[in-house]
């Protein structure tokens, strides 16, 4: 649809959304900032990538073995 | 299409400074809050150690670039679409191919698990989304009970189930995203605010609410309400494409990957972007980005063959991965986080038995 509105229309419909957004409300960024960082570390331990996965638990790792479909 | 309630004088040249006026605006009222940088606070964050992960397995068998790919919530199973037209459903632990589908279309840009695990959604250049259940006997012809949902007017570029079977979301070259009923493909919700092609969507987590985010070829990433159609936030600090945009795990952020070589960290309760993940070395676009479970990780795919590791909250760069010999056109990580999943345009000539085969390949990394 957008494809077919004329520049005028797209500019209206941008001028519209702005209006709206100017009026968001907002948090400062070092309360979001430090509520992103606590998010992880309290997560990062259950994240494999981070804290590694045990050679036995990995079912990517070792081909082979029994699997149970 | 009519325009309505045109105001005397009102120009295009006029339309566009106000426009410009308010972006002004916006920048200004985001600033007031803009006390700090995100790596400024991550310093306390204890540092990551060497990162090493090296493919596992390749799942081959596309004749031609993988452009799309999904997991399912089983955390084994993959769907993966391609250029040719072919969809191949593959479990991953073992490689094997557990169902093929020939779509009557080429470039089939979009595909997607269901919930379930019961069905897959796929579409590109046939405008549509459709969705084929899954069934067990592997000898039925799954386009027999193929189901035609979406319709667009131009390519489908992206789509994903809700938190359930019944309703999908696409985007689409038509600039607009949608929401419909699968049962019935009825349009329940339509999306406009995009001013070029959308080319990526993903739904907020589900603790989140009922919002999603949208980036496209206009440079913005949009985030809206699912029940009333409304855009709620936008951003435009790319300087290219948005090619793919994702959630970080907690559903307070969201990164791109743009053709503009950078991903950005957008954070919605600042409501501004706070992290770029980019270096001078990096001039190829990001076609494909996805967090590790804990958010600590953005993995992103580029058209340089190479993926990238980023401390998402430090904002530097802990690992290159090589593994493709071109262009990485999608990067997903497993649902349970011990592994990703990365699609690319690999084109592999073997020769075998007199015949010359060309091989696409899918690799599953791991620690």
């Amino acid at each position: 649809m957008a494809r077919d509105m004329s520049d005028k229309d797209i500019l209206k419909m941008e001028i519209d959304q702005l209006q709206k957004e100017v009026k968001t409300a907002r948090e400062p960024v070092s309360k979001t900032a430090k509520e992103l960082c606590d998010f992880v570390e309290t997560q990062s331990a259950e994240d494999p990538l981070i804290k590694g996965v045990p050679e036995d638990k990995n079912p990517f790792k070792e081909k082979g073995g029994c699997i149970i479909t | 299409m009519a325009c309505q309630g045109l105001s005397k004088g009102e120009t295009v040249s006029s339309l566009r400074a106000e426009s410009e006026n308010l972006k002004a605006k916006l920048e200004e009222e985001r600033s007031k809050l803009h006390d700090v940088e995100l790596h400024q606070v991550a310093e306390k964050v204890e540092a990551l150690g060497q990162f090493v992960m090296k493919t596992r397995r390749t799942l081959k068998g596309h004749g031609n670039k993988v452009l799309c790919m999904d997991w399912c919530r089983d955390k084994r199973r993959i769907v993966s679409s391609s250029q040719d037209g072919k969809v191949i459903v593959w479990d991953a632990y073992t490689t094997n191919k557990e169902h093929a589908v020939t779509m009557p279309c080429t470039w089939v840009m979009a595909c997607a698990y269901a919930p379930s695990g019961c069905a897959i959604a796929c579409g590109g250049l046939d405008n549509k989304c459709s969705v084929y259940p899954l069934s067990l006997d592997k000898n039925e012809n799954l386009s027999a009970k193929k189901k035609s949902v979406a319709m667009h007017t131009n390519y489908l570029s992206s789509c994903s189930f809700t938190n359930s079977d019944m309703q999908l979301l696409t985007s689409s070259g038509d600039g607009t995203c949608a929401l419909w009923d699968v049962e019935s493909g009825q349009l329940l919700q339509s999306f406009h605010g995009h001013s070029a092609d959308v080319l990526s969507l993903n739904l907020a987590p589900s603790e989140t609410g009922n919002t999603f985010v949208s980036g496209g070829c206009d440079k913005k990433a949009n985030v809206w309400d699912m029940r009333s159609g409304q855009n709620i936030q936008s951003f435009e600090t790319h300087e290219s494409d948005i090619n793919c945009v994702r959630y970080y795990p907690s559903g307070d952020a969201f990164a791109t990957g743009s053709d503009d070589a950078t991903c950005r960290l957008y954070d919605l309760r600042a409501d501004r972007e706070v992290a770029i993940y980019s270096k001078e070395s990096i001039i190829f676009g990001a076609s494909s980005v996805d967090f590790s479970l804990s958010g600590r990780l953005l993995f992103a795919g580029y058209n340089d063959y190479t993926i990238n590791v980023w401390d998402v909250l430090k904002g530097t760069r802990v690992a290159i991965l090589f593994g493709h010999e071109n262009r990485v056109s999608t990067v997903r990580v497993s649902p349970d986080g011990t592994a990703f999943c990365s699609g690319s345009w690999d084109n592999t000539l073997r020769r075998w038995a007199g015949y010359s085969f060309r091989f696409v390949y899918c690799c599953i990394w791991t620690l």
